[in-house]
Protein backbone atom coordinates (compact mmCIF):
# COMPACT_ATOMS: atom_id res chain seq x y z
CA UNK A 1 0.00 0.00 0.00
CA UNK A 2 1.99 2.93 -1.53
CA UNK A 3 0.70 6.41 -1.21
CA UNK A 4 1.12 9.21 -3.50
CA UNK A 5 2.18 12.76 -3.20
CA UNK A 6 -0.21 15.89 -4.75
CA UNK A 7 2.27 15.96 -7.16
CA UNK A 8 2.35 12.24 -8.31
CA UNK A 9 0.73 13.16 -11.79
CA UNK A 10 3.32 16.32 -12.46
CA UNK A 11 5.93 13.69 -11.55
CA UNK A 12 4.84 11.22 -14.07
CA UNK A 13 3.71 13.81 -16.71
CA UNK A 14 7.20 15.08 -16.22
CA UNK A 15 8.42 11.90 -17.28
CA UNK A 16 10.02 10.81 -13.82
CA UNK A 17 11.17 7.28 -12.82
CA UNK A 18 9.24 6.77 -9.94
CA UNK A 19 10.14 4.21 -6.32
CA UNK A 20 8.71 3.54 -4.08
CA UNK A 21 10.37 5.80 -0.89
CA UNK A 22 9.45 5.07 2.69
CA UNK A 23 6.25 3.62 1.26
CA UNK A 24 5.78 6.63 -1.09
CA UNK A 25 5.50 6.64 -4.90
CA UNK A 26 8.59 9.66 -5.47
CA UNK A 27 10.42 10.61 -8.43
CA UNK A 28 14.29 9.14 -8.22
CA UNK A 29 15.14 11.18 -11.38
CA UNK A 30 13.69 13.03 -14.39
CA UNK A 31 16.12 11.71 -16.64
CA UNK A 32 19.75 12.31 -15.38
CA UNK A 33 20.21 12.12 -11.65
CA UNK A 34 23.88 14.48 -12.30
CA UNK A 35 22.07 17.24 -14.29
CA UNK A 36 19.57 17.62 -11.71
CA UNK A 37 22.38 17.37 -8.92
CA UNK A 38 24.50 20.31 -11.17
CA UNK A 39 21.21 22.50 -11.72
CA UNK A 40 20.89 22.80 -7.48
CA UNK A 41 24.60 23.48 -7.24
CA UNK A 42 24.76 25.94 -10.23
CA UNK A 43 21.22 27.26 -10.78
CA UNK A 44 18.20 26.16 -9.32
CA UNK A 45 15.97 23.03 -9.08
CA UNK A 46 12.85 21.80 -6.87
CA UNK A 47 11.77 18.95 -4.81
CA UNK A 48 8.39 17.66 -4.28
CA UNK A 49 9.13 16.65 -0.23
CA UNK A 50 5.28 16.01 0.63
CA UNK A 51 6.27 12.57 1.66
CA UNK A 52 7.67 14.48 4.86
CA UNK A 53 5.11 15.47 7.68
CA UNK A 54 4.38 18.60 9.12
CA UNK A 55 2.58 18.34 12.87
CA UNK A 56 1.29 21.80 14.01
CA UNK A 57 2.24 21.88 18.10
CA UNK A 58 -0.53 24.03 20.31
CA UNK A 59 -1.08 24.60 23.69
CA UNK A 60 0.33 26.39 26.68
CA UNK A 61 2.85 24.12 28.01
CA UNK A 62 4.00 23.92 24.01
CA UNK A 63 7.49 25.29 25.10
CA UNK A 64 8.01 23.63 27.98
CA UNK A 65 6.86 19.98 26.33
CA UNK A 66 9.59 20.41 23.17
CA UNK A 67 12.19 21.15 25.72
CA UNK A 68 11.88 17.93 27.46
CA UNK A 69 10.89 15.79 24.11
CA UNK A 70 14.21 17.01 21.83
CA UNK A 71 17.93 17.37 22.65
CA UNK A 72 18.29 20.95 21.28
CA UNK A 73 16.40 23.78 23.37
CA UNK A 74 14.11 25.16 21.64
CA UNK A 75 14.29 28.10 24.23
CA UNK A 76 16.66 29.91 22.36
CA UNK A 77 13.65 30.30 19.74
CA UNK A 78 12.77 33.93 20.23
CA UNK A 79 11.88 35.80 16.80
CA UNK A 80 8.37 34.36 15.43
CA UNK A 81 9.14 32.34 12.43
CA UNK A 82 12.96 30.69 13.31
CA UNK A 83 13.79 27.50 12.58
CA UNK A 84 15.82 24.93 14.92
CA UNK A 85 17.40 21.47 13.40
CA UNK A 86 17.33 18.61 16.35
CA UNK A 87 17.25 15.05 17.04
CA UNK A 88 14.27 13.08 18.91
CA UNK A 89 15.96 10.86 21.46
CA UNK A 90 14.78 7.73 23.16
CA UNK A 91 15.59 7.11 26.76
CA UNK A 92 18.61 5.44 25.61
CA UNK A 93 20.44 8.58 23.80
CA UNK A 94 19.33 6.74 20.09
CA UNK A 95 18.06 8.57 17.33
CA UNK A 96 14.17 8.17 16.63
CA UNK A 97 14.34 10.93 14.02
CA UNK A 98 15.84 14.24 13.59
CA UNK A 99 13.57 16.84 12.51
CA UNK A 100 12.86 20.89 12.24
CA UNK A 101 11.16 22.95 14.75
CA UNK A 102 9.68 26.02 13.48
CA UNK A 103 8.51 28.87 16.33
CA UNK A 104 5.58 30.88 15.88
CA UNK A 105 4.40 31.78 19.77
CA UNK A 106 5.31 29.96 23.03
CA UNK A 107 2.58 28.51 22.59
CA UNK A 108 2.38 27.60 18.56
CA UNK A 109 4.96 25.23 16.87
CA UNK A 110 5.45 23.42 13.65
CA UNK A 111 7.60 20.38 13.75
CA UNK A 112 8.21 18.55 10.07
CA UNK A 113 9.45 15.17 10.58
CA UNK A 114 10.99 12.18 7.70
CA UNK A 115 8.37 10.17 6.07
CA UNK A 116 9.36 6.89 7.14
CA UNK A 117 9.39 8.02 10.34
CA UNK A 118 6.08 9.74 10.62
CA UNK A 119 4.11 7.29 12.13
CA UNK A 120 6.52 6.24 14.66
CA UNK A 121 7.34 9.67 15.39
CA UNK A 122 3.75 11.24 16.38
CA UNK A 123 2.94 8.15 18.62
CA UNK A 124 5.76 9.12 20.70
CA UNK A 125 5.10 12.20 20.63
CA UNK A 126 1.68 11.69 21.62
CA UNK A 127 2.61 9.67 24.24
CA UNK A 128 5.18 12.02 25.94
CA UNK A 129 2.48 14.68 25.63
CA UNK A 130 0.34 13.24 28.32
CA UNK A 131 1.79 15.22 31.06
CA UNK A 132 1.63 18.57 29.12
CA UNK A 133 -1.28 20.77 28.00
CA UNK A 134 -0.44 20.55 24.43
CA UNK A 135 -2.28 19.78 21.05
CA UNK A 136 -0.92 17.86 18.24
CA UNK A 137 -2.31 17.94 14.85
CA UNK A 138 -0.48 15.94 11.73
CA UNK A 139 -0.87 18.05 8.35
CA UNK A 140 -1.59 16.04 5.59
CA UNK A 141 -3.81 18.63 3.97
CA UNK A 142 -0.28 20.31 3.07
CA UNK A 143 2.61 19.98 0.17
CA UNK A 144 5.61 21.06 0.48
CA UNK A 145 7.92 22.04 -2.45
CA UNK A 146 11.86 22.38 -1.77
CA UNK A 147 13.27 25.20 -3.89
CA UNK A 148 16.87 25.27 -3.89
CA UNK A 149 20.22 26.89 -5.71
CA UNK A 150 22.06 29.70 -6.29
CA UNK A 151 19.21 31.56 -7.96
CA UNK A 152 16.08 29.27 -5.90
CA UNK A 153 15.08 32.76 -4.80
CA UNK A 154 15.12 34.97 -7.57
CA UNK A 155 13.64 31.97 -9.10
CA UNK A 156 10.75 31.96 -6.87
CA UNK A 157 10.10 35.32 -7.30
CA UNK A 158 10.04 35.27 -10.94
CA UNK A 159 7.28 33.11 -10.25
CA UNK A 160 5.52 34.68 -7.09
CA UNK A 161 6.45 38.73 -7.15
CA UNK A 162 4.15 39.57 -4.70
CA UNK A 163 6.24 36.89 -1.96
CA UNK A 164 9.33 38.83 -2.59
CA UNK A 165 8.45 41.52 0.29
CA UNK A 166 7.14 38.97 2.33
CA UNK A 167 10.30 36.63 1.98
CA UNK A 168 13.25 38.97 0.66
CA UNK A 169 14.23 39.58 4.23
CA UNK A 170 14.51 36.33 5.65
CA UNK A 171 17.62 34.90 7.45
CA UNK A 172 18.78 31.42 7.19
CA UNK A 173 16.65 29.20 9.53
CA UNK A 174 13.93 31.74 9.09
CA UNK A 175 9.97 31.03 7.81
CA UNK A 176 7.37 33.43 7.44
CA UNK A 177 3.79 33.59 6.46
CA UNK A 178 2.54 34.38 3.55
CA UNK A 179 -1.32 34.95 2.86
CA UNK A 180 -2.23 34.60 -0.51
CA UNK A 181 -6.26 34.53 -0.98
CA UNK A 182 -7.01 33.75 2.28
CA UNK A 183 -4.97 30.89 2.43
CA UNK A 184 -1.52 30.87 4.45
CA UNK A 185 1.83 29.26 2.52
CA UNK A 186 4.56 29.16 4.90
CA UNK A 187 8.25 30.10 3.45
CA UNK A 188 11.40 28.71 5.17
CA UNK A 189 14.83 29.79 4.52
CA UNK A 190 15.75 26.33 4.69
CA UNK A 191 17.20 23.03 2.59
CA UNK A 192 19.23 19.52 2.53
CA UNK A 193 20.87 20.47 -0.53
CA UNK A 194 24.19 22.83 1.30
CA UNK A 195 22.30 25.72 -1.21
CA UNK A 196 20.33 28.70 -0.81
CA UNK A 197 16.90 28.50 -1.19
CA UNK A 198 13.25 28.27 0.43
CA UNK A 199 11.28 25.23 1.13
CA UNK A 200 7.92 26.25 1.21
CA UNK A 201 4.23 24.57 2.76
CA UNK A 202 1.59 24.80 0.84
CA UNK A 203 -2.93 23.95 1.10
CA UNK A 204 -2.41 20.33 -1.52
CA UNK A 205 -4.79 21.25 -3.33
CA UNK A 206 -2.59 24.27 -4.67
CA UNK A 207 0.54 22.14 -4.85
CA UNK A 208 0.40 21.50 -8.41
CA UNK A 209 -0.25 24.65 -9.83
CA UNK A 210 2.63 26.15 -7.78
CA UNK A 211 4.91 23.43 -9.15
CA UNK A 212 3.93 24.34 -12.68
CA UNK A 213 4.58 27.91 -11.84
CA UNK A 214 8.04 27.24 -10.77
CA UNK A 215 9.06 25.07 -13.67
CA UNK A 216 7.97 28.07 -15.66
CA UNK A 217 10.41 30.08 -14.23
CA UNK A 218 13.51 27.91 -14.83
CA UNK A 219 13.36 25.70 -11.79
CA UNK A 220 14.15 22.13 -12.69
CA UNK A 221 12.52 19.10 -11.31
CA UNK A 222 14.75 16.87 -9.13
CA UNK A 223 14.12 13.49 -7.50
CA UNK A 224 15.47 12.10 -4.81
CA UNK A 225 18.72 10.91 -6.49
CA UNK A 226 19.92 14.37 -6.63
CA UNK A 227 18.63 15.00 -3.22
CA UNK A 228 20.78 12.27 -2.05
CA UNK A 229 24.19 13.42 -3.79
CA UNK A 230 23.69 17.10 -3.10
CA UNK A 231 23.14 16.51 0.82
CA UNK A 232 25.86 13.38 1.24
CA UNK A 233 28.18 16.49 -0.01
CA UNK A 234 26.42 19.00 2.02
CA UNK A 235 27.63 16.53 4.77
CA UNK A 236 24.36 16.15 5.79
CA UNK A 237 22.82 13.22 7.59
CA UNK A 238 20.01 10.93 6.04
CA UNK A 239 18.10 9.26 9.15
CA UNK A 240 18.09 5.47 8.98
CA UNK A 241 21.12 4.97 6.90
CA UNK A 242 23.61 7.30 9.32
CA UNK A 243 21.63 7.38 12.34
CA UNK A 244 18.87 5.17 13.64
CA UNK A 245 17.92 4.32 16.92
CA UNK A 246 20.60 2.19 17.78
CA UNK A 247 23.12 5.00 17.49
CA UNK A 248 23.42 8.36 19.35
CA UNK A 249 24.45 11.93 17.96
CA UNK A 250 27.45 11.95 19.70
CA UNK A 251 28.62 9.30 17.68
CA UNK A 252 26.66 10.53 14.32
CA UNK A 253 28.25 13.82 13.53
CA UNK A 254 25.26 15.22 15.57
CA UNK A 255 26.97 16.92 19.01
CA UNK A 256 26.23 19.98 17.85
CA UNK A 257 22.55 19.74 18.03
CA UNK A 258 22.60 18.53 21.39
CA UNK A 259 22.09 21.63 23.91
CA UNK A 260 23.65 20.91 27.58
CA UNK A 261 23.72 24.59 28.32
CA UNK A 262 20.76 24.57 30.78
CA UNK A 263 21.66 22.42 33.55
CA UNK A 264 18.26 22.02 34.71
CA UNK A 265 16.77 21.22 31.60
CA UNK A 266 16.10 17.22 31.62
CA UNK A 267 15.42 16.50 27.62
CA UNK A 268 14.50 12.59 27.08
CA UNK A 269 17.93 10.89 26.51
CA UNK A 270 20.19 13.68 28.17
CA UNK A 271 21.55 10.67 31.35
CA UNK A 272 22.37 8.49 28.47
CA UNK A 273 24.03 11.00 26.75
CA UNK A 274 25.96 12.15 29.56
CA UNK A 275 27.19 8.33 30.77
CA UNK A 276 27.84 7.94 27.39
CA UNK A 277 30.52 10.55 27.22
CA UNK A 278 32.16 9.88 30.58
CA UNK A 279 32.46 6.42 29.10
CA UNK A 280 34.80 7.79 26.33
CA UNK A 281 36.40 6.15 23.26
CA UNK A 282 33.18 8.09 21.19
CA UNK A 283 33.22 7.22 17.43
CA UNK A 284 33.13 9.47 15.00
CA UNK A 285 31.14 10.24 11.86
CA UNK A 286 34.09 11.71 9.23
CA UNK A 287 34.20 12.03 5.68
CA UNK A 288 35.59 9.96 3.11
CA UNK A 289 37.28 10.76 -0.40
CA UNK A 290 38.01 8.02 -2.22
CA UNK A 291 41.34 8.43 -3.62
CA UNK A 292 41.58 4.83 -5.81
CA UNK A 293 38.77 4.45 -8.63
CA UNK A 294 35.79 3.18 -7.74
CA UNK A 295 32.59 4.28 -5.81
CA UNK A 296 31.94 3.89 -2.13
CA UNK A 297 29.04 2.43 -0.80
CA UNK A 298 27.30 2.60 3.11
CA UNK A 299 28.27 -0.66 5.08
CA UNK A 300 31.75 -0.95 3.54
CA UNK A 301 34.51 -2.05 5.95
CA UNK A 302 37.00 1.00 6.68
CA UNK A 303 40.48 0.05 7.86
CA UNK A 304 42.36 2.31 10.24
CA UNK A 305 45.08 2.65 12.45
CA UNK A 306 42.82 2.68 15.16
CA UNK A 307 40.71 0.14 14.33
CA UNK A 308 37.50 -0.67 11.52
CA UNK A 309 35.11 1.39 11.30
CA UNK A 310 32.21 1.26 8.31
CA UNK A 311 30.63 3.40 6.12
CA UNK A 312 27.13 4.46 6.36
CA UNK A 313 26.46 6.64 3.11
CA UNK A 314 28.58 6.87 0.09
CA UNK A 315 28.05 7.80 -3.60
CA UNK A 316 29.81 9.43 -6.64
CA UNK A 317 29.99 12.73 -5.99
CA UNK A 318 29.40 15.00 -9.24
CA UNK A 319 30.64 18.25 -7.84
CA UNK A 320 34.02 16.51 -7.11
CA UNK A 321 34.19 14.12 -9.78
CA UNK A 322 35.35 11.70 -7.29
CA UNK A 323 33.58 9.20 -4.99
CA UNK A 324 33.29 10.15 -1.06
CA UNK A 325 31.15 8.80 2.27
CA UNK A 326 30.24 9.10 5.34
CA UNK A 327 31.81 6.73 8.09
CA UNK A 328 32.07 6.22 11.40
CA UNK A 329 35.57 5.75 12.53
CA UNK A 330 36.91 4.77 15.89
CA UNK A 331 38.29 7.29 18.45
CA UNK A 332 41.68 8.34 17.33
CA UNK A 333 41.02 8.96 13.85
CA UNK A 334 41.55 12.32 12.66
CA UNK A 335 40.61 14.26 9.38
CA UNK A 336 44.05 14.19 7.22
CA UNK A 337 44.47 9.85 8.00
CA UNK A 338 45.24 7.84 4.98
CA UNK A 339 42.78 4.55 5.45
CA UNK A 340 41.44 1.78 3.16
CA UNK A 341 38.18 0.48 2.31
CA UNK A 342 37.33 -2.98 1.60
CA UNK A 343 35.06 -2.93 -2.07
CA UNK A 344 34.45 -6.27 -3.55
CA UNK A 345 37.91 -8.24 -3.63
CA UNK A 346 40.02 -4.92 -3.50
CA UNK A 347 41.45 -2.88 -0.68
CA UNK A 348 41.43 0.99 -1.80
CA UNK A 349 42.98 3.88 -0.33
CA UNK A 350 41.03 7.03 0.86
CA UNK A 351 41.70 10.04 3.03
CA UNK A 352 39.63 10.96 6.06
CA UNK A 353 38.06 14.58 5.60
CA UNK A 354 35.57 17.04 7.78
CA UNK A 355 32.30 17.39 6.17
CA UNK A 356 31.03 19.33 4.11
CA UNK A 357 32.51 18.23 1.15
CA UNK A 358 30.87 21.00 -0.83
CA UNK A 359 28.24 23.76 -0.47
CA UNK A 360 27.19 26.86 -2.25
CA UNK A 361 28.40 25.40 -5.52
CA UNK A 362 32.14 25.21 -4.79
CA UNK A 363 33.99 21.62 -3.73
CA UNK A 364 35.60 22.27 0.10
CA UNK A 365 37.92 19.40 -0.66
CA UNK A 366 41.69 20.18 -1.29
CA UNK B 1 15.76 1.13 -31.97
CA UNK B 2 16.49 -0.05 -28.23
CA UNK B 3 17.09 -3.39 -29.09
CA UNK B 4 18.97 -4.21 -32.35
CA UNK B 5 18.02 -6.89 -34.37
CA UNK B 6 21.30 -8.19 -35.21
CA UNK B 7 22.81 -8.70 -31.71
CA UNK B 8 22.24 -11.61 -29.56
CA UNK B 9 21.30 -11.26 -25.43
CA UNK B 10 20.54 -12.29 -21.98
CA UNK B 11 18.14 -12.36 -19.47
CA UNK B 12 20.61 -10.10 -16.97
CA UNK B 13 20.46 -7.47 -19.97
CA UNK B 14 23.66 -7.91 -21.47
CA UNK B 15 23.96 -7.98 -24.99
CA UNK B 16 26.74 -10.18 -27.49
CA UNK B 17 27.80 -8.82 -31.10
CA UNK B 18 30.34 -11.50 -32.90
CA UNK B 19 32.95 -9.50 -34.40
CA UNK B 20 34.93 -10.07 -37.49
CA UNK B 21 37.95 -11.81 -36.12
CA UNK B 22 35.69 -14.34 -34.09
CA UNK B 23 35.80 -12.35 -31.04
CA UNK B 24 32.53 -11.28 -28.95
CA UNK B 25 32.17 -7.81 -27.90
CA UNK B 26 29.75 -8.10 -24.56
CA UNK B 27 27.61 -4.75 -23.54
CA UNK B 28 24.65 -4.00 -21.35
CA UNK B 29 21.41 -2.58 -22.81
CA UNK B 30 19.06 -0.11 -23.17
CA UNK B 31 17.06 -1.26 -20.65
CA UNK B 32 19.99 -1.73 -18.62
CA UNK B 33 21.51 1.25 -18.68
CA UNK B 34 18.16 3.02 -17.83
CA UNK B 35 17.57 1.11 -15.03
CA UNK B 36 21.01 1.84 -13.55
CA UNK B 37 20.92 5.92 -14.43
CA UNK B 38 23.82 7.89 -14.79
CA UNK B 39 26.97 5.57 -15.52
CA UNK B 40 30.17 6.53 -13.22
CA UNK B 41 32.84 3.49 -13.18
CA UNK B 42 33.28 0.43 -14.94
CA UNK B 43 35.66 -2.51 -13.44
CA UNK B 44 36.17 -4.54 -16.30
CA UNK B 45 38.29 -8.08 -16.59
CA UNK B 46 41.78 -8.02 -17.98
CA UNK B 47 43.05 -9.69 -21.04
CA UNK B 48 43.88 -13.04 -20.74
CA UNK B 49 41.31 -13.70 -17.91
CA UNK B 50 39.34 -17.18 -18.73
CA UNK B 51 35.55 -16.59 -17.55
CA UNK B 52 32.80 -19.53 -17.62
CA UNK B 53 29.20 -19.04 -18.00
CA UNK B 54 27.41 -17.22 -15.89
CA UNK B 55 31.09 -15.84 -13.66
CA UNK B 56 30.80 -12.44 -12.43
CA UNK B 57 33.47 -10.67 -14.44
CA UNK B 58 32.82 -7.23 -14.22
CA UNK B 59 30.94 -4.71 -12.24
CA UNK B 60 28.95 -1.39 -13.44
CA UNK B 61 28.24 1.35 -11.24
CA UNK B 62 26.04 4.20 -11.93
CA UNK B 63 25.55 7.20 -9.10
CA UNK B 64 22.45 4.71 -7.63
CA UNK B 65 24.37 1.32 -7.20
CA UNK B 66 26.66 -1.40 -8.16
CA UNK B 67 25.70 -4.03 -10.74
CA UNK B 68 27.29 -6.98 -11.78
CA UNK B 69 27.80 -8.05 -15.20
CA UNK B 70 28.06 -12.00 -15.86
CA UNK B 71 30.14 -13.64 -18.74
CA UNK B 72 27.71 -14.74 -21.17
CA UNK B 73 29.38 -17.39 -22.40
CA UNK B 74 32.83 -19.13 -21.44
CA UNK B 75 36.04 -18.38 -22.89
CA UNK B 76 39.24 -16.25 -22.91
CA UNK B 77 38.79 -12.11 -22.43
CA UNK B 78 41.06 -10.54 -25.45
CA UNK B 79 40.35 -7.04 -24.53
CA UNK B 80 38.33 -4.33 -22.74
CA UNK B 81 37.32 -1.23 -23.68
CA UNK B 82 39.66 1.69 -22.25
CA UNK B 83 37.96 4.44 -23.67
CA UNK B 84 34.55 3.44 -21.81
CA UNK B 85 36.26 3.31 -18.46
CA UNK B 86 37.97 6.52 -19.25
CA UNK B 87 34.20 7.94 -19.92
CA UNK B 88 31.76 5.61 -18.47
CA UNK B 89 28.98 8.02 -19.46
CA UNK B 90 29.16 6.95 -22.86
CA UNK B 91 27.76 3.47 -21.65
CA UNK B 92 24.53 5.61 -20.99
CA UNK B 93 24.58 8.02 -24.35
CA UNK B 94 25.57 4.79 -26.53
CA UNK B 95 25.22 1.93 -24.93
CA UNK B 96 25.81 -0.34 -28.16
CA UNK B 97 28.33 1.28 -29.30
CA UNK B 98 31.06 1.23 -25.93
CA UNK B 99 31.55 -2.16 -25.44
CA UNK B 100 32.44 -3.50 -22.22
CA UNK B 101 34.74 -6.54 -23.11
CA UNK B 102 35.58 -8.82 -25.71
CA UNK B 103 35.74 -12.64 -25.42
CA UNK B 104 37.11 -15.31 -27.64
CA UNK B 105 34.57 -17.93 -27.04
CA UNK B 106 35.51 -21.95 -25.94
CA UNK B 107 32.90 -22.52 -28.06
CA UNK B 108 31.37 -20.34 -30.87
CA UNK B 109 28.43 -22.85 -31.13
CA UNK B 110 27.44 -21.10 -27.76
CA UNK B 111 26.29 -17.94 -29.14
CA UNK B 112 23.09 -19.68 -31.23
CA UNK B 113 21.98 -20.49 -27.52
CA UNK B 114 21.43 -16.77 -26.15
CA UNK B 115 18.21 -14.43 -27.27
CA UNK B 116 17.48 -13.07 -30.22
CA UNK B 117 16.08 -10.07 -30.10
CA UNK B 118 12.15 -10.80 -30.43
CA UNK B 119 13.23 -13.07 -27.14
CA UNK B 120 14.50 -10.29 -25.34
CA UNK B 121 11.99 -8.16 -25.98
CA UNK B 122 9.85 -9.82 -24.31
CA UNK B 123 12.16 -10.24 -21.07
CA UNK B 124 13.07 -6.48 -20.96
CA UNK B 125 9.15 -5.74 -20.87
CA UNK B 126 8.75 -7.69 -17.79
CA UNK B 127 11.28 -6.75 -15.73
Amino acid sequence: MTQRTPLYDAHVAAGAKIVDFAGWEMPINYGSQIEEHHAVRRDAGMFDVSHMLAIDLAGCDAQAYLRRLVANDVAKLTVPGKALYSCLLNPDGGVIDDLIIYFFTPTQYRIVVNAGTAAKDLAWMQAQAANFNVSLTPRRDLAMIAVQGPQARERFWTAFPVARAATVMLGVFQAAEWEVDGVSWLIARTGYTGEDGFEIAVPAAQAAGIWERLAAAGIKPCGLGARDTLRLEAGMNLYGQDMDETQNPLESGLAWTLDFKDASRDFIGKSALARRQVEGKLRQLLGLVLLDKGVLRSHQKVITEHGDGETTSGSFSPTLNQSIAFARLPAGVQPGDAVQVAIRDKLLKAKVVKPPFARNGKSLIQ
Amino acid sequence: MTIPADLKYTKTHEWLKLEADGSVSIGITFHAQEALGDIVFLELPDAGRTVKAGEECAVVESVKAASDIYAPIAGDVVAKNEDAIAAPESVNQDCYAAWLFRIKPANPADLATLLDAAAYEKVAAES
